[in-house]
């Protein structure tokens, strides 16, 4: 029977009812009074010198207030980078300057030469183009490989070339890992590309500045997975404001997917401006700016090996990536490919040796960072990948070489650095072959051939590393911040609870399933809790929402300040019943003296302390709010199992996703139906990875997919109804709900499922392929059979 | 600038437009009903759509001077004076249809205008009716179900919620 309220029940998202009706609250529907309107004119070409600006004209148009360039950034802070990473040598990576406005060059299609700042938008935007722009154009970088070329262009001229770093991981492992190759009875090698992606939440980016002259505080309005984050970077980085005089606001979010993780240049400005100017200076982006503003995510391109035995055991395995970095460096861009990627190469196998080789390079594009997944998308798929082509070289089943060398036994320490905690995965490869129906598979191959068509079934496992991240571990690896998460739980007189989080809600339901978890802990109900999080005005301290990490770390936060909320409550009762506090015990809402018929009602003892006539007041102060800072002792590793059964016309190359299945394993689940719909959302972002999203450059740095006439997006007709199952349930160990997050398992899981599918119908019409890069569009797969 | 008046909600509103602002920039910054969204600027993502005499329109491709003494209705118009959700809106949340909210106002417009021409739709219908609206959070999974299940149809044999 499932419950209808408390942990693992599925309540009705309360958030639902205000963005149904139209009464949300987004970064662009606030309007401050007397805002004035920002457009950047930003640049048109991928590399060039700025020898001039003339603003005469365009500072003589009606409406214009003020025309901002680089030179009125001079003596402010860059945008600073969030994570350090050292190199194979010891050596800490290139990390060029990073200025608000361009400083003398423009270095990549999207950089903001100017900023006009003017009463309407339109004004601003007819002004932009009044200003002259003297740019000496210089060659474009935009292949890694000629990047890296003696000799090529540098992307910045005080680097010594385009590279970033050269890591590798693990360093020492290397000679050992190299052996086993050569003992190895078979090598499987593949070559592949982890396309380009631009995260495109549905909410475009906005920023709104303001400053109050009588208090000297400047307020942030933001589109942003971390406020915390943002007053953070922005404020001692950047603009040099206390963290007491900044105050940054992410109301209600449209959609993050990591891009809006990073701090941004137009944050800054906006922020910068509203105090140079006195008034509040409001940006909102077009989709059109998005694509050549927004951070873009992957872009890998890799080489893996997998060593075998004669008994088809992994025995090593090695890779070799470059990770495109774009023109700058954005706020954990050099994480993505190094611990976030590196540390996944294990994924769910027992291969004792691994090493894995990342040289970040720098190019004339967009900045690259996370997007769902972030690095662990890029570590499945070239393993799974690799995997898949094994199998099939050695004429064995996909899913019995993948059982064969699952990890079976926790703890497991990996080679690359990480200890696994829990996990069943054949318990979730069990639970897939059931539900994708594996066994009738030859009989629908048979009815799809009858039609003409290919049919190919596709299997991919992952593992993920969520719930970012031990503090001291990250700060050793080059993280430039903590990673906790705080809480405070604010009782009333009258007993309902507040609580307020550093964990942000972009569409996860936040405001339904924290609350699931304290009503279980008291045995309230749930309409007694609310949640506050988004402004760090009334939110302690928090790191925000990415990684997975909401429920993991800022649930446990919440659940470590209600723990402190109850052992005070306890103490009170026991006043109040003239007991010992020991044998209080708290139940469905209500403190009760154990072995007794005695006891006190909730709302008792919470108006007891804020009317503390009868109180321990020589033990314990009035007032029921308790605050918790939570570090995680390590991440957590959900995993699954993912299945895609797809249709191929071979006349035209087009792919139809026929089936998708997941079975994961998230450890505990608050709320069923949002991990439900989380998944569903990876899932369908990760089809649009596998058959339809690429950002591409043209050789000369031009975005040729910049909107959405150009980049394809998926629509409801490209993707199925998918099988979700979450009933392999292995606990995290080391948090207090037991729980591992899910927000990004269906990006990571899905594109090696459906792209090992492709492949599959492609060799059962006889096409003796192994891979195609991904989108696998229909051209693409027609080369791959007419080829 | 000139005074545009349309009737929205069934409530006649005017305010000053210039000839080139959008409808959707209209409804929001004019009449302050930020409710329909702007998710593009090429016309592709839905976020906009409201209905304009009956008939769903994404409110990026018009002129605020195009709907001059039309009738308009938006999101904010779809609930019961008391707040009470409509069919279509309770279908969402009961099947959590929704994530961000943000594309949500144009799928509700979007769907109860499938839903006004083809009370009864296959999941075909559905999904190629909604290739004008574009959801990054759901994956489509539960929109489609949410609108099946609006039409009065049985879902609970479409895989879980
Ligand atoms: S804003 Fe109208 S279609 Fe995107
Ligand atoms: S719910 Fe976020 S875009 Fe659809």
């Amino acid at each position: 029977m499932p419950k209808d309220s408390g942990i693992g029940a599925s309540p009705k998202r309360r958030e639902d009812v205000r963005f149904l009706s139209g009464t949300g609250n987004y970064t662009d529907d606030i309007q401050v009074t007397g805002q004035a309107y920002v457009h950047f004119l930003r640049s048109d070409v991928a590399h060039a010198k700025i020898n001039g600006l003339n603003l005469d004209a365009a500072s003589a148009m009606p409406g214009v207030v003020k025309i901002f360039t680089g030179a009125d950034f001079e003596g402010v802070g860059g945008i600073p980078c969030g994570w350090q990473v050292t190199d194979r040598h010891g050596e800490p990576m290139q990390e060029p300057a990073h200025p608000v406005l361009a400083q003398g060059k423009v270095r990549y299609v999207g950089d903001q030469i100017a900023a006009v700042v003017a009463e309407t938008l339109e004004q601003a935007r007819d002004a932009a183009e009044a200003i002259e722009v003297d740019l000496e154009e210089l060659p474009a970088v935009v292949d890694m490989k000629a990047a890296l070329a003696e000799g090529a262009t540098k992307v910045h001229d005080d680097l010594t070339s385009n590279l970033c770093y050269d890591w590798g991981f693990v360093e020492e492992n290397k000679p050992a890992v190299d052996a086993a190759f050569e003992a190895a009875a078979h090598v499987t090698t593949l070559e592949l590309r982890n396309n380009r992606l631009v995260a495109n939440p549905m909410e475009p980016r906005v920023a709104i500045g303001d400053f109050n002259r009588a208090t000297g505080e400047s307020t942030l309005y933001t589109t942003s997975q971390n406020p915390h984050v943002i007053r953070l970077l922005m404020g001692a980085f950047v603009l040099g404001i206390p963290e007491h005089k900044l105050r940054v606001v992410a109301p209600d979010v449209g959609g993050g997917f990591g891009t809006k993780i990073f701090h941004y240049a137009e944050e800054a400005f906006c922020t910068f401006a509203a105090k140079a100017l006195n008034r509040p200076v409001k940006w909102t982006s077009t989709r059109s700016e998005a694509f050549i503003s927004d951070a873009h995510g992957r872009d890998h391109v890799t080489k893996i090996e997998l060593a075998l035995d004669a008994d088809n055991n992994f025995t090593a395995l090695r890779t070799d990536t470059y990770a495109n970095m774009g023109a700058y460096l954005s706020t954990f861009a050099p994480s993505v490919p190094t611990w976030l990627h590196g540390t996944l190469m294990a994924g769910n196998y027992k291969t004792p040796l691994i090493y894995v080789n990342v040289k970040a390079v720098f190019t004339n594009t967009v900045p690259v960072d996370a997007y769902r997944g972030a690095g662990r998308p890029e570590a499945t798929y070239q393993l799974e990948r690799v995997i898949d082509k094994a199998a099939r070289e050695l004429g064995v089943d996909p899913i019995a070489l993948r059982r064969q060398n699952f990890i079976t036994e926790f703890p497991y320490a990996t080679p690359v650095a990480v200890e696994y905690d829990t996990g069943d995965y054949h318990g979730t490869m069990d639970a897939l072959e059931k539900m994708a129906d594996l066994s009738g598979f030859e009989a629908r191959r048979k009815e799809s051939e009858a039609r003409g068509k290919l049919r190919g079934f596709g299997v991919n496992c992952y593992i993920e590393a969520c719930g970012i991240a031990p503090s001291n571990l990250v700060g050793q690896l080059g993280a430039r911040a903590g990673l906790y998460e705080s809480a405070t739980v604010r009782v009333n007189a009258t007993g309902g609870i507040v609580v307020m989080t550093g964990s942000h809600s972009h569409g996860q339901g936040h405001e339904t399933s924290f609350p699931q978890v304290i009503a279980e802990m008291i045995g309230i109900d749930e309409s007694m809790v609310e949640i506050e999080h988004g402004d760090t005005a009334n939110t302690p301290m928090g790191m925000g929402t990415y990684g997975s990490r909401s429920i993991a770390v800022g649930g446990s936060a919440m659940v470590r300040a209600t723990e402190k909320i109850i052992a005070k409550a306890k103490k009170i009762a026991a006043h109040l019943m003239e007991a010992a506090e020991a044998d209080i015990e708290l139940k469905d809402g209500a403190f009760s003296v154990a072995g007794t018929d005695k006891s006190v009602a909730w709302g008792d003892v919470t108006l007891a302390a804020y009317v503390p006539h009868n109180y321990p007041l020589e033990d314990i102060e009035p007032g029921l709010e308790e605050t918790a800072f939570y570090d995680p002792a390590n991440f957590t590793y959900p995993s699954g199992a993912y299945a895609c059964e797809v249709e191929v016309d071979p006349d035209t190359g087009k792919v139809t996703i026929e089936a998708f299945n997941a079975a994961d394993d998230f450890g505990n689940i608050i709320n069923p139906m949002i991990v439900d719909g989380q998944v569903h959302g990876g899932i369908g972002q990760g089809i649009g990875q596998a058959l339809l999203e690429n950002a591409a450059y043209d050789e000369n740095g031009q975005l040729l997919s910049a909107s959405y006439m150009d980049y394809a997006m998926p629509r409801a007709s490209d993707v199925p109804f998918y099988g979700v199952d979450h009933s392999s349930q292995t606990p995290c160990t080391h948090n207090p709900l037991g729980v591992k997050g899910c927000g990004e398992a269906g990006a990571i899981g899905s594109p090696p499922a459906v792209v090992n599918a492709v492949v599959d119908a492609l060799r059962s019409g006889g096409h003796d392929i192994h891979h195609i890069d991904m989108p696998v569009s229909p051209s693409r797969v027609w080369q791959a059979m007419n080829g | 600038m000139s005074q545009v008046t349309m009737t929205v909600n069934g409530k006649e509103m005017s305010g000053d437009a210039e000839g080139r602002t959008l409808l959707s920039q209209f409804l929001r910054e004019t009449l302050g009903l930020t409710g329909t969204h702007v998710g593009c600027d090429t016309s592709q993502c839905g976020a906009c759509v409201v209905h304009v005499d009956g008939v769903a329109v994404k409110s990026c491709t018009m002129l605020a001077m195009e709907a001059e003494g039309a009738s308009v209705d938006t999101i904010e118009g779809q609930a019961a004076q008391d707040g009470t959700l409509n069919a279509l809106q309770q279908a969402f949340q009961d099947h959590h249809g929704l994530q961000c909210g943000f594309c949500t106002p144009g799928m509700i417009m979007s769907a109860a205008d499938l839903l006004k021409s083809n009370p009864n739709p296959t999941e075909a219908e559905v999904r190629h009716h909604l290739e004008g609206n574009i959801c990054r959070c759901t994956g489509y999974h539960n929109i489609v179900k949410a609108i099946m299940a609006a039409s009065g149809q049985d879902v609970s044999s479409i895989a879980a919620e």
